[in-house]
């Protein structure tokens, strides 16, 4: 980790250096924006640009804003000063299968042979809400997709500590004698206030291993929704070998546009479960430091665990004292005679509050009004 | 502490004459961090610090006032704080009292009687306004904005528009300037993603824990009582409980080893033993399930080799 410039030899500028390294770091990912830049030559003004440890941490201290970004700020700091070009920033995204904009065909009147019989008076758009969607036809997922979209996701509410004005409740000393001094000091009518309501925060961890392939498009839909119409009070993860945070793709207004950056993010779609670790790693690095106390969390997922399932149902009880409440979204429950018979089912059903199905867009309209519920706690 | 005897910024020259003078007001700082606050001296820039609970973070802002002789102005965030906690508030019974009096003495003139009802001795500074009112030339306030992760996002946009010129208007009363920036330090918990406009006025520093060595200098220097034996015992079983063999809900911060420290050295042991760490967990793991993880992996394999770890 030497700099060049310290190892004498002809003196170069070490603005375009710099700047050099910057751009390095923009490409694996840091946001080194002309801002930071600027503050680094600002903070190497102070310190001594041939010392290259100065250079090291008045970089880290400058161009980084994460725990991610260092990591990849001391690889990068490693490969571009001792000369070596920096290895590509991240392997290649798997295949999008995410689809691109269709434009919305008359979805079903056309095509009557659905395979199924439906009763002659239900509307076309009543059956569909009732279709499982792992089972639609390509037209028909375009309009499940849209109405997804369309879903209505109210945030749920709990109380604030900050207090409002309102007709009722606790007396309100401030405003009341701030109405006093309007008036010259005679006492006029008591004002109030009280607690405010704030949307309760909503966490959502969607399985994308293999069993879960059919549903995944339309639960990651979901919370592209759900996030999308609150994007400061949830947040969404996948789940599979690996824990995904995909808030930031999903805040994209666009669906198509944040499913191709979700596809992009996820590394290990349609790969196995390790639902277990997975729930752990989210409890270790995110949940118990506050994003699940006291949040609702929808874990949408067929509880399909490979090997031992004590390790799920151990986070699953830690994660049932941290949050408001647990809701389980699990597509086969819907299948005719389905018992929650697989060992990760078992585990987690004594933790969950609310176990639906999520399998058609009737039942994300119902997970909907689940997790929306409770309007008044 | 002589007051003379206190060096300003301007004559910490490099990161390390700030480090020795941290050292010197009880704070030991890696390089790392020693830099950082440098930085933010020196470029006046707010330094934004992240880590686990209890690596120091608060610490490092009441050091840095103690090096700078200023006093401290903490600014604790917590869930639905405002700019009536975090700027000022008029006095509205003051104000009161002073109009009824005003008007037992007979004033009439209305104009006087308002200009004199919002006047400064009215406002009530909170922490924000009293930084930028205390922080004058040569002597920059220290302002610690605590947990800004607690707060809610509208009022870190608030702080940014505060943060980014120092300024306070107050309607009734005129524009608040600092004379010189004051010394900020925000820290964070990261419960939840700070937007990164905040951080990127910032110097952003993330505080890991500190290795053996480090943690026996600071048992030591801040527990004169404790022993170099206990303080060595300790922390090698705390960096154990660090790792990830115990794998814990809440691993212990420095904060954590203190107490455990101070406990043991209140129960006058000169070492660590089973039999003392059994009575004194609870100082170092405040969570059952972790108690009950330690207990069960056996105490003695928790002490044993405090001395291998000493290269670590």
């Amino acid at each position: 980790m030497r700099p060049r410039e310290a190892t004498g030899g002809p003196p170069r500028d070490p603005v375009g250096t710099l700047v050099g390294f910057a751009r390095t770091l923009r490409a694996a990912g840091v946001s080194a924006t002309p801002d930071r830049v600027h503050a680094w030559l600002g903070a190497l003004g102070h310190l001594d640009v041939r010392n290259p440890r100065d250079v090291y941490h008045s970089g880290r201290l400058t161009l980084c804003s994460g725990p991610d970004d260092l990591v990849r700020y001391d690889r990068c700091f490693a490969a571009y000063f001792s000369g070596f070009t920096p290895p590509p920033p991240r392997p290649a995204p798997p295949p999008v299968r995410m689809p691109r904009l269709v434009s919305v065909p008359d979805v079903v009147e056309g095509d009557p042979s659905g395979g199924e019989h439906r009763p002659a008076a239900a509307s076309p758009a009543e059956v569909l809400r009732f279709r499982d969607v792992s089972r639609l036809r390509e037209a028909e997922r375009a309009e499940v997709r849209r109405l997804i979209t369309l879903l209505d996701t109210d945030p749920p509410q709990r109380r604030s500590r900050r207090l409002r004005p309102a007709p009722q409740g606790r007396l309100d000393p401030y405003r009341t004698i701030r109405e006093m001094l309007r008036r010259g000091g005679e006492p006029s009518r008591l004002l109030r206030r009280r607690p405010r309501r704030r949307p309760r925060r909503t966490v959502l961890i969607v399985d994308v291993s293999g069993s879960m392939a059919p549903y995944a498009d339309a639960l990651l839909r979901f919370a592209h929704a759900v996030v999308r119409a609150r994007p400061r009070h949830a947040e969404a993860f996948s789940t599979g070998t690996r824990l995904t945070r995909l808030t930031r793709e999903l805040r994209i207004r666009d669906a198509d546009g944040a499913m191709t950056a979700a596809a992009a993010a996820i590394p290990d779609w349609s790969g196995g479960t390790r639902l277990g670790e997975e729930l752990k790693e989210f409890l270790d690095m995110w949940g118990q430091r506050g994003m699940a106390r006291g949040a609702i969390v929808v874990i949408c997922s067929d509880g399909w665990e490979r090997g031992d399932a004590t390790l799920l149902g151990e986070q699953m009880r830690r994660l049932s004292r941290l949050a408001h409440s647990v809701v389980w979204a699990n597509p086969h429950k819907a299948q005719p005679g389905y018992r929650p018979l697989t060992a990760g089912m078992r585990a987690a059903l004594p933790y969950v509050d609310a176990f639906v199905a999520g399998h058609s867009l009737a039942a994300l309209e119902e997970l909907a009004r689940v997790i929306g519920g409770d309007r008044r706690a | 502490m002589t007051h003379s005897s206190i060096p300003l910024p301007a004559d910490v020259a490099s990161p390390g004459d700030l480090s020795g003078l941290l050292g010197r007001h009880d704070y030991l700082a890696d390089e790392a961090l020693s830099t950082a606050a440098f930085l933010a001296l020196r470029m006046r820039r707010p330094l934004f610090l992240e880590g686990e609970a209890g690596v120091g973070k608060t610490e490092l802002a009441k050091a840095l006032a103690r090096i700078l002789d200023v006093p401290l102005i903490r600014l604790q965030c917590y869930e639905g704080i405002d700019s009536a906690q975090a700027l000022y508030d008029w006095d509205f019974p003051r104000q009161l009292l002073h109009l009824r009096a005003a008007e037992a003495a007979g004033v009439t003139d209305v104009s006087t009687l308002e200009s004199e009802l919002y006047d400064r001795r009215f406002l009530v500074a909170r922490p924000l306004l009293r930084a930028l009112e205390t922080s004058v030339e040569d002597r920059p306030a220290v302002l610690l904005v605590d947990e800004i992760d607690r707060a809610d996002d509208e009022f870190e946009a608030f702080l940014l528009e505060v943060l980014s010129d120092f300024t306070i208007s107050i309607p009734e009363l005129g524009t608040i300037t600092a004379a010189t920036p004051p010394l900020v330090v925000v820290t964070s918990n990261r419960t939840r993603e700070v937007h990164d406009a905040l951080k990127r006025r910032c110097l952003y520093h993330w505080l890991e824990h500190p290795g053996f060595d480090r943690e026996v200098a600071i048992l030591r220097r801040r527990l004169p009582a404790v022993t170099e034996r206990l303080a060595r015992d300790v922390a090698g079983a705390t960096q154990r409980l660090r790792g990830d063999s115990y794998d814990l809900l809440k691993p212990p911060g420095v904060a954590e080893s203190l107490d455990w420290a101070e406990a043991l050295a209140a129960l006058g042991a000169r070492r660590l033993d089973p039999d003392l760490a059994a009575a004194t967990l609870g100082a170092v793991l405040k969570y059952r399930e972790d108690q009950a993880r330690v207990l069960d992996a056996g105490l003695a394999a928790l002490l044993n080799g405090s001395g291998a770890a000493a290269g670590g």
